[in-house]
Formats: C-alpha cells, structure tokens, sequence
C-alpha cells in the first residue's frame, strides 16, 4: 500500500465510490440481460405453443 | 471497406449474433486493462509535486468524465441514425447507453468534488466546467426519464433523440468550457495533443491505459445493455400481438 499522507481519506474514497458505482452499473446490467433473456425464452416458448 | 455493409448491423438479429461472438473480448479486455491500469497509476506513480496523492484521482477523474462526454456523443450519432434511417437498434443503443454514460458522469462529479476540496478549499464551485457537466448530468436524468415515460417506442425514440440533439450543446460545452471561459477553478485540459501542455509521462502512460479500460468498459456495457433493450422490445411486441389475438 503506497504511502498517501494527509490526502488519503480523499484518494481512497475517490476510489471506492468510483469502484463501487462501476460494480453496481456491471451487476445491474447483467441480472437485467439474463432476467430479460429468461422472460423472452418464456414468451417466445408460449407463443409457440399456442401456434 | 463497403460502408453499406454497416447497416447490415441495425438487423436485431444479425447484432445479437455479432455481439455473441464480439462482447467477451471485449468485456476481457476492458477488465484487464483496468485492474492493469488502476493498479499501476495507485501503486506504481508517485505523488506530485504540488497536488501530493490526490494526484492518483486523474485515473478515475479524467477517462470518467471524457466518457461521461463520449457516451453523450455516441448517442447523438445512433439517434441522428435514428432519426434519419429509422433503424431500431441504433435508438436502443442510444437508450442503452445513457445509464452508462449517467454513472460516468456522477463518477466525475464525485470524483472532481473530492479531490477539488483538498486542492481548492470547496467540493464545489460554479465553475464553467463543473457547471456544464451537472447540467449534462441533468440531461441524463431527463433523457432516461423520457424513455421511461413513454410507452409507445417509436414515439419515445422520436422525442428522446431532439432531447439528445439539444443535450449535445451542454456536452460539447462540458468539453470546451475551459477553452470558451477563461475563468473558474478548473485547470485546462490534462490531454492534449501537444505534448508540451500533457501530464507528465509518469502519469500519463497509465492515464492512457486506463482511458482505453474505460473506454472499452462502455462499449460492453453498451453492447451487453443494447441486447438487453432488443429483447425487451421483442418481448413487448409479443405481449402486445398476444393481447390482440386474445
């Protein structure tokens, strides 16, 4: 760990809000496509069915 | 290079084949290029002479802001493609984009706050930068509003594209506000095409490695969410033919 001195309340907080959004905006959009992808499946499958 | 070629890609279909293949490289690259990036400029660069290790914010500070930018820029070209071809695709895309674009922007904020509060005394100034890039966070909210707003998508296409038109002032101004006013707190550009008015090259390499992560990070968000919004828009056609027939 690199020695920040009297900046480093402001440097690791910089970070951990910038990773923490990046994280959220990366999981949000991946349940988002797996759970949009499941619902089509589901439609396209009844759709089918019913001819 | 046949550019004719390229609206081949506004065929759902065809994109979600494409983007199978293309979105875990790409989705590779950029997470590598991050950790790669971030760990060197965090670790590996020392502190500046003047600004101490508050230096180390340019990493997430700058190609954060230049995306938040990029990304409005992005959504002008598909909705203008929109506008004038009519494709679907390229109006999703620039839906799909916004949210990303949205996060890059409060990152900048963020960001620019903490670190403008050890070096200026204040989070926050009315500074013509600072200024322009909440107003475009504005744009954002607004623009993502709108298409939440409208149920029908073309209409919410139509409408969310002028408002991107008009969005776009505020992100070139969000550029260009330092070179336009030459006043406020915010220092000029930190990239430059003259080397001369550049970081220094310690901490540039790693900028520019770190500007490609990011960069490549929104082209798969972007990639991932279009799909996303293709099937969405598949599955509300679906609905809607259902709910006729019955």
């Amino acid at each position: 760990m690199p020695d920040l001195g009297k900046y480093a309340e402001a440097v690791l907080s910089s970070y951990a809000v910038s990773i923490a959004l990046i994280a959220g905006l990366i999981v949000v959009s991946v349940l988002r496509a797996n759970r949009v992808s499941k619902q089509l499946q589901e439609i396209e499958n009844k759709v089918k069915s019913n001819g | 290079m046949n550019l004719n070629a390229l609206w081949e890609y506004a065929n759902p279909k065809k994109f979600i084949q494409t983007t199978d293949r293309v979105l875990p490289w790409v989705a590779g690259l950029a997470a590598l290029s991050l950790v790669f990036g971030l760990i060197w400029g965090f670790f590996f660069t020392p502190e500046d002479y003047r600004q101490g290790s508050t230096v180390k914010i340019i990493y997430l500070h700058v190609p954060s802001a230049l995306m938040a930018i990029n990304a409005w820029m992005m959504m002008l070209v598909t909705s203008l493609v929109w506008i004038v071809r009519r494709h679907h695709v390229s109006a999703l895309a620039a839906r799909a984009a916004a949210p990303v674009g949205m996060v890059m922007t409060v990152i900048a904020l963020i960001t620019g706050a903490i670190w403008g509060q050890p070096m200026w005394g204040t989070w926050w100034a009315w500074d013509p930068r600072l200024t322009s890039f909440l107003i475009l966070f504005l744009f954002y909210l607004g623009y993502i509003a709108l298409w939440e707003a409208i149920e029908n998508d073309d209409t919410a296409a139509d409408l969310t594209s002028i408002l991107c038109l008009v969005g776009s002032v505020f992100a070139l101004l969000s550029r260009y506000a330092v070179n336009f006013w030459n006043q406020g707190l915010h220092q000029g550009a930190s990239l430059s095409l003259d080397k001369e008015e550049n970081v220094a090259d310690v901490f540039w390499y790693p900028l520019l490695v770190c500007i490609a992560g990011f960069a490549l990070l929104f082209i798969a968000l972007v990639l991932l969410r279009t799909r996303t919004e293709i099937r969405a828009r598949r599955m509300r056609v679906l609905l809607a033919r259902e709910r006729m027939g019955a």
